[in-house]
């Protein structure tokens, strides 16, 4: 895609955009006086944190606001509609005719009552764009174009019966069916695996350019924006921190808060010497199952004392539930579990105290970690109490220490509950109360993939100093290969419940791989503009488009 | 690893953490101030009526079913009336007397006492049975879940008034089995309540943290559990409540629940009820004390859902 | 379909599993008496030689199982034994007032589940606005009423004041159709009010639901109008929680009638059943307790059954 910023005439204004929502009976301004600019067949990408205000933008750009939103002020022009004065009417015209949407999560965003082509339909049916009959060759055609399995059929499908990857593409389909001269993409492929999101990138890339549409790509993720937009809009709390075109603002971006964005994927941890030849954790060929459903198959790895392994997988990989069998909430139908040596009972409860303690687990989402009623002295002195038996003033002594070891001051926050924090502090009390009861292994069940990318990175470097000052192992389940890069000194590779290759980091990433660990590797985008152009012509080359479109 | 990266770090998450909330009495009262009407209104007839059901034998002069006129005396007879100490005074019937000569306001007052002491009772046992063996069934899961479960499908599957009255048939109608009967059917719908939102907070990793802890079965469900389930609880109190009191004032009214002499609106209703077909609305007074009360509840609980969850359209 | 068909018979098969439950219960409840039928019947003028024929006569000699399998095969028959009050044959008892009640619910039924749904959906579609917190208040306070209260103000203002209808419902089973329908309006209407205010919150509340759903956003940004949301997005998917707020409310209805039946001296079975328990006439008690809560599960399973076979996912499997 050209990088020369405006293509054609202007299709879209925005000017000083400010869009309110209600929370407790009051209004607070979400978006706060945004300019925007859009050129026919250009894709603009806009990027920025959660609670940035980026999809309420997107979706003011069609003269919508959700229920529980007004667009205070400002004015939104699309082609020389003034979508702020326009009548319901004028606008319902626009929706769906010139401008289209395509939602973060297809599944529920398709009438489960109808099926993909009817929704398909209905929008040049009703619009009184074209007949039924074209329409619905045309579906056919797009969903071709938009390399979908089965493109004269599927479209006879319900929404459930279809996957996730393939409903993203199906909408995308939906959305281009009045050839629309603007698409708002929201967030279309953050549900999806990485190996699946790379192909719904491509086709929608391959599709907005065919037909020369104007888009606006909404996204958190930088490496995804990069491939998909001429133009980045960064946002921050409502307001516009920066704009570019694509390669300028990656090569060279100006304010602070970009630069430290731009950053956050630096981040790589020194190696740790090996310490110890003896694992402090093994789990040795493991079998478990869900009632009749078997979900791990003959896992074995070891973990070192001091040391990180990382498990890699997509959803279904059974990665969390290895981690169940070794916290013995899934007692294993084969196999065991050893720490140092000495196999664990399968089951927790016939674990001893002791046991328990030596094993301490951190969690995806921080907000369901934490007892929302318990004060923050509460929930990490429970442990401490509990495990180590100290009250009174040597258990507050112990609290301020730890919330001063996860960097929060303790005076600060030892009397708030967990509603008065943010994610990534409460990720941090999470933290802390693993680390209360003096554990020698951590469980990190995807503690940052719920975080912000800025946020997430501080939480990482917390985990890798605490590693260091207290000799701590970790395993860290993750599915964001980034991650695996920055904080593993091994590497397991999970797919459908089996282990597919293990080995040092290093080893790991670089070649030769299994061939699932390739797919893996090479599906992780990256900052580079070109790299979605390249990889796939890569893989058309290879022939490997075909073993995977499938998903 | 710099310091300076530390400090975005932390910055980072610094970013608009919420304040602290208040709380305490002053806050309560600030809330209360901003609530709609209808909760205000409720407010003051809940008050209302806990003060006239306490203070009931203070405010007449007449013991509960005392005979003082004739029957059926149109509202503002004047009666001359003897206390325990022998002085004599007139005193205005505001309501006239009922079917048996008694004083109507006296059994209005009493009446509130009796019914509505009963109903909360009943509602506190219902609770107790409920609460603990929903809570009990979510957390333990398993063969106790099944169990006590399918016991509750069972007996929900049964309308509860048509169960009460069978069961009355053959326990017969004294305070105490109408309390226990009425109590064991509304458990049901206490442990239906109980289980469904303890079963949302079981799911949560907290509890799998403090499972994994090594906590037992008490700090798990009063530590972790009730006081999040506190809010549908309190609202499902209010509600049971009202349940239970129309349950009870019609048992009454049927001439199944609470027995002569004691005053109660229910019978008040029945007993009184030919006045309605000449057009005297004095059978109304009980039937209004029984709506006015459970609407003053309904209301009250309403905002408390709005107030604590925001789920005023999933009721 | 296969999967559809196995869930409905589940359904069906767990339905029948607890009315044969609900039977035992009933039917073990008369063992649970101090005492038992004879001495009940008799009383004070009881002998042992007439309690032992009077036991005899009505089986009570035999085991408990017999018994209830002697009861159930009698009620399948449509034979519910003799009343202890008169000796009557139950079922000649039960007979006109089972019409009279199926009746009395059934107009009720006509008049308040087109009103509940079509105000539900209203308060719905106009949310937080006058008309909705009006009806909100209005509901809330009509749910509180007990039946009675409302029966007594209609009889007072519709039946004495204004001498509109009967205050007494004196239905027989020649009254013709007409004359029937007019006599049953008061309590009828009695049953709207107190089933209305239920039906249409339950409505209201499922409808805001649905509206909620992303599908419903898709559509307005597909630039759909306003009916065909509601028509082509909304409705296909409403069926299940509107069939269950309806189902749900008739058998709400089968257990209201007892209170509004005895207001209005409706010849209906809850009348009888109430007569019964003062009386403490056990077999009658029974046999209407059977009735209503075989009346009750039987609705509520189709409330389930319908739920299933209007669920899209469920119709058309992977």
């Amino acid at each position: 895609m050209s990088s020369d910023g405006g293509k054609g005439d202007l299709l879209l204004t925005m000017r000083g955009l400010r869009i309110e929502g209600q929370s407790d009976e009051e209004w607070h301004e979400i978006v706060k006086g945004v300019d925007l600019d859009l050129h026919r067949g250009e894709v603009l990408g806009l990027i920025g944190e959660s609670g940035a205000g980026k999809s309420t933008i997107g979706l003011a750009a069609m003269g919508f606001a959700r229920p529980g939103c007004r667009i205070s002020a400002g004015e939104i022009v699309f082609d020389g509609v003034d979508l702020m004065k326009a009548s319901e009417s004028t606008k319902r015209k626009l929706r769906g005719v010139r401008i289209a949407y395509v939602a973060q999560s297809a599944a529920a965003s398709f009438n489960p009552a109808h099926r993909l082509i009817d929704q398909f339909s209905e929008g040049p049916v009703e619009h009184g764009v074209s007949g039924r009959a074209e329409a619905e060759s045309d579906a056919r055609e797009l969903y071709g174009k938009l390399l979908l399995p089965d493109p004269d059929r599927i479209g006879y499908r319900y929404p459930h019966q279809v996957s996730g990857g393939q409903l993203q593409r199906a909408m995308t389909a939906m959305a281009m069916a009045c050839r629309p001269d603007l698409i708002i993409f929201d967030e279309p492929t953050t549900a999806l695996d990485v190996t699946t999101q790379i192909e719904v990138l491509a086709t929608i890339k391959n599709i907005v350019e065919e037909f020369d549409t104007a888009a606006i790509y909404i996204t958190h993720d930088l490496a995804v924006v990069a491939q998909m937009a001429d133009r980045i809009k960064v946002l921050r709390f409502g307001e516009t921190v920066e704009e570019a075109d694509t390669a300028t603002m990656m090569t060279s971006p100006q304010q602070e808060y970009t630069k430290t964005l731009w950053a956050v994927r630096s981040f790589k941890k020194e190696p740790i010497p090996a310490k110890s030849k003896e694992p402090l954790v093994s789990v040795k060929n493991v079998t478990a199952a869900y009632g009749a459903v078997p979900v791990l198959h003959d896992v074995s790895f070891d973990i070192y004392r001091g040391k990180t392994v990382a498990v890699v997988g997509e959803s279904g990989s059974g990665k969390s539930t290895t981690a169940r069998v070794i916290t013995g909430l899934l007692p294993p139908r084969e196999g065991q579990v050893l720490v140092n040596g000495e196999p664990l009972p399968g089951d927790y409860r016939h674990r001893t105290k002791a046991q328990l303690r030596h094993a301490q687990m951190i969690y995806q989402m921080a907000d369901t970690a934490v007892n929302p009623k318990q004060r923050i002295r509460e929930i990490i002195g429970r442990p401490v109490s509990f495990y180590l038996g100290l009250s009174g003033r040597r258990l507050e002594e112990r609290i301020r220490e730890l919330l001063s070891l996860i960097e929060l001051e303790p005076d600060k926050f030892i009397d708030r509950f967990p509603g008065e924090l943010s994610g990534g502090q409460k990720q941090r009390i999470c933290i802390a109360r693993a680390l209360a009861a003096e554990p020698e292994f951590i469980i990190c069940d995807e503690v940052t993939s719920a975080l912000d990318q800025i946020v997430a990175e501080g939480i990482l470097r917390l985990l890798d100093r605490l590693q260091r000052e207290l000799d701590l192992a970790y395993m860290f389940i993750t599915h964001d290969l980034a991650t695996v890069r920055a904080i593993s000194d091994e590497v397991v590779v999970m797919l459908k419940g089996r282990i597919v290759e293990q080995g040092p980091r290093e080893e790991m990433f670089t070649p030769p791989h299994h061939e699932y660990t390739d797919l893996l590797l090479s599906s992780v985008p990256e900052m580079d503009p070109h790299w979605l152009d390249d990889l796939m012509e890569r893989r058309r080359r290879d022939g490997m488009m075909a073993s995977t479109s499938t998903s | 690893m710099s310091d300076q990266d530390n400090i975005t770090a932390q910055t980072a998450d610094a970013v608009a953490p919420p304040p602290p909330r208040k709380r305490g009495v002053r806050d309560a009262l600030r809330a209360l101030a901003k609530a709609p009407l209808s909760a205000k209104f409720g407010l003051v007839v809940i008050v209302f009526y806990v003060f006239v059901a306490v203070f009931a034998p203070v405010l007449t002069p007449f013991g509960e079913s005392e005979i003082v006129a004739a029957e059926y005396e149109l509202w503002g007879t004047e009666v001359e009336h003897t206390d325990a100490e022998g002085r004599t005074q007139t005193v205005t019937l505001m309501f006239g007397t009922d079917n048996l000569g008694r004083d109507m306001l006296t059994r209005l007052l009493y009446g509130a006492r009796n019914t509505i002491g009963i109903a909360f009772v009943t509602t506190c046992i219902a609770f107790l049975l409920g609460g603990v063996g929903g809570i009990l069934a979510a957390t333990v899961g398993g063969w106790t879940d099944q169990i006590l479960s399918r016991i509750v499908d069972i007996l929900m599957a049964i309308p509860a008034l048509i169960f009460a009255l069978l069961l009355l048939t053959i326990f017969g109608t004294s305070v105490l089995s109408l309390v226990l009967v009425i109590a064991v059917l509304d458990s049901t719908r206490v442990f239906r309540l109980a289980r469904a939102v303890s079963l949302n907070v079981v799911v949560m990793d907290f509890v799998e943290a403090a499972r994994l802890r090594g906590e037992g079965l008490s700090w798990i469900t009063l530590r972790e559990i009730l006081p999040n389930i506190m809010p549908p609880l309190v609202a499902e109190f209010g509600l049971r409540f009202c349940f239970v009191f129309l349950t009870i004032a019609s048992l009454s009214f049927l001439g199944l629940g609470l027995q002569p002499p004691t005053a109660d609106w229910g019978s008040m209703v029945r007993d009184n009820a030919t006045l309605i077909t000449y057009g005297d609305i004095t059978p109304l007074l009980p039937a209004g004390a029984i709506a006015l009360l459970t609407v003053g509840v309904n209301f009250v609980v309403d905002w408390f859902l709005h107030k604590t969850s925001g789920l005023r359209d999933e009721q | 379909m296969h999967n559809i068909v196995k869930l409905v018979a589940q359904r069906m098969a767990l339905g029948l599993l607890v009315l044969f439950i609900v039977s035992l219960i009933i039917a073990a409840g008369v063992d649970a008496l101090p005492g038992d039928l004879c001495q009940e019947m008799q009383g004070q003028s009881a002998t042992a030689e007439t309690l032992e024929a009077c036991r005899k006569e009505i089986g009570l000699d035999k085991a408990l199982p017999l018994r209830y399998a002697d009861w159930l095969g009698g009620i399948l028959k449509g034979d519910f034994g003799v009343s202890l009050a008169n000796g009557r044959q139950i079922s000649e008892l039960i007979g006109s007032r089972l019409g009279n009640t199926f009746f009395l619910a059934g107009l009720a039924a006509i008049i308040s589940v087109p009103l509940a749904l079509a105000l539900g959906i209203l308060a719905a579609l106009y949310r937080n606005g006058i008309y909705d917190r009006g009806v909100n208040v209005v509901t809330l306070s009509s749910i509180s009423f007990p039946e009675f209260f409302i029966a007594y103000i209609l009889i007072l203002w519709l039946s004495v004041n204004w001498g509109w209808f009967p205050s007494l419902s004196n239905v027989g089973g020649d009254t013709p159709l007409a004359e029937r329908a007019y006599k049953s309006l008061l309590p009828a209407l009695t049953l709207t009010l107190v089933v209305v205010a239920h039906m249409m919150r339950m409505t209201r509340a499922s409808i805001i639901n649905l509206l909620a759903s992303p599908y419903i956003e898709m559509a307005s940004l597909k630039g759909m109008t306003k009916s065909r949301i509601i028509l082509k997005h909304a409705l296909p998917n409403a069926w299940a929680p509107i069939v269950n707020v309806v189902v749900l409310n008739l058998a709400y209805l089968i257990v209201g009638v007892v209170v509004v039946e005895v207001v209005f001296v409706y010849p209906g079975l809850g009348e009888l059943m109430v007569d019964s328990v003062r009386k403490r006439d056990i077999p009658v008690v029974q046999a209407c307790a059977s009735i209503f809560a075989a009346t009750y599960i039987i609705l509520n399973m189709t409330a389930d059954i319908l739920s299933i076979v209007t669920n899209p996912r469920l119709l058309h499997p992977k």
